[in-house]
């Protein structure tokens, strides 16, 4: 599979890039948590931050392919170190990505059609916050086949842009058999809205008793610079292994256990 | 009583469930990448048998309950409750009623060994062994060589329950016979 991945990207001249999996600061994401290393910083959760530094330095075309790390997530699906696939393309929107996606998981899974659903009709709009989030999961667990999920609400719009409406993001992910198995945005470059989603991410940390992080200015400086217009999405390997496999467990996908 | 998280959440772990001694059958951790992460639960009810299945924020906790498996020896019945003694040399004895009994109550013969389900030292759960030998005390006369139909006739055991028994079976015979199904399995010498 990995084989694969990479000549699927060979073909298309997207570059292959490593960056590094130990860093200063980490994401703020409020439910993603990361492993400390103390002395040096953090185990990244994803290669977002520093790809997208690459992009600003007009890196073109750039995918990545390695571990990543992520504390407490453990279960059937889940892995505290899994492989994740990330890959940006300048000039695409988050539909041309989508489309770049379905050719990829085709090639991996076989071909068949792609449905699309709007968040909206599969959460309630009264709902919010842990309550969206579980109703949310429960949806995404009654889907079959392979369906895209687009027009998150703002709150959840993460590192997507809006769409002309001010209410949904370009953000989407791909649910194979009830399976997440990639999220992807049209990607945000103002500075401006990522520190105040940053910031509000880290105001509800705090809220949850969690330790609030530092915001990672050399990102921040990046955008500031400015990137292209530019679409990237994030694709969890061991899972599409599973699938392709029909293993029953992430614990058969993964060489050793932890 | 120790408190479980959970994430320490095992198959098996019993634990108190709105008042219930319960059983974990299956703990399934559910997360959408970006949102918060969820323990889908199911729960056997030891004291009604029946699942339950609740879903937590991953992270909750549950108080443990203290329940205990044990092999005990089934003594008489005094009209309203059944005595069974521990088979671990303690003596110590329980009495349970009769609705706890009911699934083993066709089976109950004294000395046999029956599984007690213990909350707090109270039974909650009789469960008989997979397989009893008890001797049958009416049923119509044997066929002898009639080994090969398959025909079956009503036979009473001294316990009082019915069961199915081929033709050739006689009246003091005894006989295994698998609990779950209630099937005669084989005569015994």
């Amino acid at each position: 599979m990995l084989t694969a991945i990479r000549r699927f990207f060979e073909c298309r001249g997207v570059i292959e890039v490593q960056t590094p999996l130990l860093m200063p600061c980490t994401v703020t994401e409020p439910m993603i948590d990361s492993i400390e290393v103390p002395g040096y910083g953090w185990l990244q959760v994803s290669p977002e931050y520093p790809m997208k530094r690459l992009l600003a330095a007009g890196s073109g075309a750039i995918y990545q392919l390695g571990p990543v790390f992520r504390d407490g997530e453990r279960g059937r699906w889940h892995n505290p170190e899994f492989t994740l696939l990330e890959w940006y393309r300048p000039g695409f929107d988050d539909r041309a990505l989508m489309a770049e996606l379905a050719d990829l998981v085709n090639e991996l899974l076989g071909t068949v059609d792609y449905h699309d659903q709007a968040y909206g009709a599969l959460v309630p709009a009264t709902l919010e916050g842990d309550a969206a989030d579980l109703a949310y999961a429960d949806a995404c667990s009654r889907l079959s086949g392979r369906v895209f999920v687009t027009h998150f609400p703002k709150s959840q719009a993460s590192l997507a842009q809006l769409h002309a409406d001010g209410e949904t993001a370009a953000r989407f992910e791909l649910i194979v058999d009830g399976i997440e198995i990639a999220n992807g945005y049209l990607e945000t470059g103002n500075p401006d809205e990522l520190l105040a989603r940053f910031e509000a991410d880290n105001r509800r940390r705090r809220t949850l008793g969690k330790r609030e992080l530092v915001i990672d200015q050399e990102f921040l400086s990046a955008m500031a610079a400015g990137i292209p217009k530019v679409s990237g999405v994030a694709v969890g390997v061991d899972r599409l292994f599973m699938l392709q496999q029909r293993l029953a467990h992430m614990d058969a996908a993964l060489t050793f256990r932890i | 009583m120790a408190v479980y998280s959970t994430n320490e959440f095992k198959n098996g772990l019993k634990v108190m469930l709105e008042g219930d001694p319960c059983s974990i059958l299956e703990n399934e951790y559910v997360k959408p990448g970006k949102g918060q992460a969820f323990n889908r639960v199911k729960f056997r009810n030891l004291k009604t048998g029946r699942v339950w299945e609740r879903t937590f924020k991953s992270g909750d906790q549950l108080p443990g309950a203290d329940v205990l498996e044990a092999e005990m020896e089934y003594l008489y019945c005094d009209g309203e409750f059944y005595h069974f003694m521990k088979t671990d040399g303690s003596f110590e004895q329980v009495a349970a009623s009769e609705d706890l009994v009911s699934d083993a109550k066709d089976w109950l013969k004294e000395q046999d060994k029956f599984q007690v389900t213990l909350w707090n030292d109270q039974p909650i759960s009789v469960t008989a062994p997979n397989f009893v030998e008890l001797q049958v005390t009416v049923c119509e006369p044997g066929i002898k060589g009639d080994t090969a139909t398959g025909a079956t006739k009503p036979a009473t055991l001294t316990t009082g329950a019915t069961v199915r028994v081929p033709l050739f079976v006689n009246e003091g015979d005894v006989l295994r016979i698998d609990t779950r199904t209630r099937e005669y399995m084989s005569r015994v010498k």
